[in-house]
């Protein structure tokens, strides 16, 4: 894709990112700290094209050490947001 | 059109845009945006975090499909697919067994740590794409990486190191490894100031010259001013810088999702970019400072606690024990609890909770009070608060209930001090003056639990709401005095 498409994706995105985030109840912060930092993990798809790729050994496993930290974030991010969220309960009536 | 065409689709060339890829990344990224608009509210949360789940699992499953190499054509290439599964595998036990364990009260280091591992996994990422580029599609058949690429390249590695070294940094405050109290070096100002220069300076000449010695100094500068910026703010401070670095750790895979032309990867970094910085304004607000004056540091320090105790005169107050607490609270009508750090520190919130339904019990009305910036993260009394299963609907943010401690009889604080003082809205003098605070003087009476009257909170001033007639200071360790608390009402209906 070319730079202009991407930036715009990029922009159009930071204001559903503010739109979308203000939308968030505060009491919710927490798990959405937690939420995004499993998200902003997506990252793994670089490591994973760095892992796949032939060409350097180097990069190849600094491409390995990325998947395991980012799986460390997503498996870790996305359970202990789910771990929060089913705390979260209404008076019993 | 059936799956095979989508797959022959999918094993198309690296340099050439893959229509279906794309699409598949684009669909990653709204799932992304719902799962934060799960958040709006509880009951739509947990949807939401699964929807979180579903898009990564299409980003990753995308990528493997079209990346790991085939053999012939046909297959996925099992050893390089095998090694890939098992990083994922050690990954997900780590991050597993990490979220089961952890104690909520701990959230805001863990929260820290995760930060710290996505800046070294785009630091790690940014490497490999520097090392190989022509595996990642950026350069020339000559190894020339294209200049734009470098540009958001030496970004995106600056933004990682700076967000692995600030978390790490915050992560030992938070976790006690470390002193919250700021350190302070001598001229720091110039120190980090010339350093980010000299990134953004390396960074430009980066685009004339792809030297290793030009990235590996970024990289080098970025991991240093990561440290230097966090070690002069103090531990009150917390909840902004945790906010800033989760902007930070989204900016740094904006900027990778650039390098790959990858839009789920840009999408959900302006999304975690934006919802940070939203964050670290709410913080800013809710403590009346300027965002610049939070990162430049240095307050809540041992010099303004000494400056604040020095001219301290004692004024006489009213100590209160846990029977005496019990009997007014049983007598009120309306009670609101006032929750804060000191309340996670001394892990209270169970017996406070046993302590509202005995009250309910008795026909009292409990509410709790949550001011912005109770705790060391956004939201960290809410979720202490869900722990020991205190129902969302009893828990109101400040600008939803002050109005009502001019009709409650008993105000309980626990663990809480500057977000309940007054001085903030009449002496131009102190330190927190402008901050926005719970009006709990107004109530009737003011229950105040806190360890001894020697401490003073965060900020180092001295709270007028000890020394008003309609106020009980509770001393002692907030737990073991909800505990009593318990115990004296449980006895009074006997």
């Amino acid at each position: 894709m070319d730079f202009i498409a991407i930036f715009s994706i990029f922009v159009l995105a930071c204001f559903v990112g503010y739109f979308v985030v203000w939308s968030v109840t505060p009491a919710l912060h927490t798990p959405l700290m937690s939420v995004t930092n499993a998200i902003s993990s997506v990252i793994i798809v670089g490591a994973l094209i760095a892992a796949a790729a032939a060409g350097s050994a180097t990069s190849k496993w600094l491409g390995l050490a990325a998947v395991v930290m980012a799986s460390i974030n997503i498996f870790g991010g996305f359970a202990v947001t789910a771990r929060m969220l089913a705390m979260y309960k209404k008076k019993e009536r | 059109m059936d799956f095979q065409l989508i797959l022959a689709a999918a094993t198309g060339d690296h340099g050439a845009v893959n229509p279906w890829a794309a699409i598949a990344y684009l669909v990653s990224g709204v799932f992304f945006i719902l799962a934060l608009r799960g958040l709006s509210s509880p009951a739509s949360s947990q949807r939401g975090n699964r929807f979180g789940m579903i898009g990564m699992t299409i980003a990753v499953v995308t990528t493997l499909l079209t990346h790991v190499p085939r053999v012939d054509g046909g297959a996925l290439d099992g050893v390089a697919l095998i090694e890939i599964l098992a990083a994922i595998g050690v990954g997900a036990v780590i991050g597993i067994v990490m979220a089961r364990r952890i104690a909520m009260t701990a959230m805001p280091q863990l929260v820290a740590a995760f930060h710290s591992l996505v800046g070294l996994a785009a630091v790690a990422v940014a490497a490999a794409a520097y090392l190989n580029p022509q595996a990642f599609g950026i350069a020339d058949a000559a190894g020339q990486i294209y200049t734009v690429s470098r540009i958001e390249m030496g970004l995106g590695i600056a933004i990682g190191a700076i967000t692995f070294s600030g978390s790490v940094i915050a992560f030992l405050k938070l976790n006690g490894n470390m002193s919250g109290a700021p350190i302070m070096l001598p001229a720091r100002h110039v120190i980090n100031l010339g350093t980010l220069a000299a990134i953004i300076g390396l960074v430009a000449y980066f685009t004339f010259d792809q030297s290793p010695w030009v990235f590996w100094t970024v990289t080098a500068l970025s991991f240093a001013i990561g440290f230097l910026l966090i070690i002069p703010i103090g531990g009150a401070d917390m909840p902004v810088v945790v906010s800033m670095l989760n902007s930070y750790s989204g900016w740094a895979a904006a900027a990778m999702g650039f390098t790959l032309g990858n839009s789920a990867m840009i999408i959900t970094g302006a999304l975690v970019g934006s919802s940070g910085a939203i964050l670290s304004y709410i913080m800013c607000r809710a403590m009346n400072r300027s965002f610049i004056s939070v990162i430049a540091g240095g307050f809540g320090g041992d010099d303004a606690a000494a400056g604040a105790g020095g001219a301290k005169e004692q004024r006489p107050w009213k100590p209160g024990s846990a029977e005496d607490a019990a009997f007014l609270m049983t007598q009120a009508e309306n009670v609101i609890i006032v929750p804060g750090y000191g309340m996670a520190v001394a892990q209270a919130q169970h017996a406070l909770r046993e302590m509202a339904d005995l009250l309910k019990a008795e026909g009292v009305n409990v509410k709790y009070a949550i001011h912005p910036v109770a705790g060391r993260m956004p939201g960290h009394m809410n979720v202490l608060l869900a722990e020991a299963n205190v129902p969302y609907d009893e828990v109101f943010e400040l600008e939803d209930i002050n109005g009502e401690f001019a009709q409650c009889d008993v105000a309980f604080v626990i663990g809480a001090n500057d977000v309940t003082n007054p001085a903030a809205k009449t002496d131009k003098s102190s330190p927190i003056y402008g901050m926005p605070v719970l009006d709990v003087e107004k109530a009737k009476t003011v229950l105040f639990v806190k360890r001894s009257m020697g401490g003073v909170g965060y900020a180092g001033v001295d709270n007028d709401v000890f020394y008003m007639d309609q106020t009980m200071m509770l001393l002692g360790d907030a737990k073991k005095m909800a505990d009593d608390i318990v115990k004296a009402i449980g006895g009074s209906g006997h």
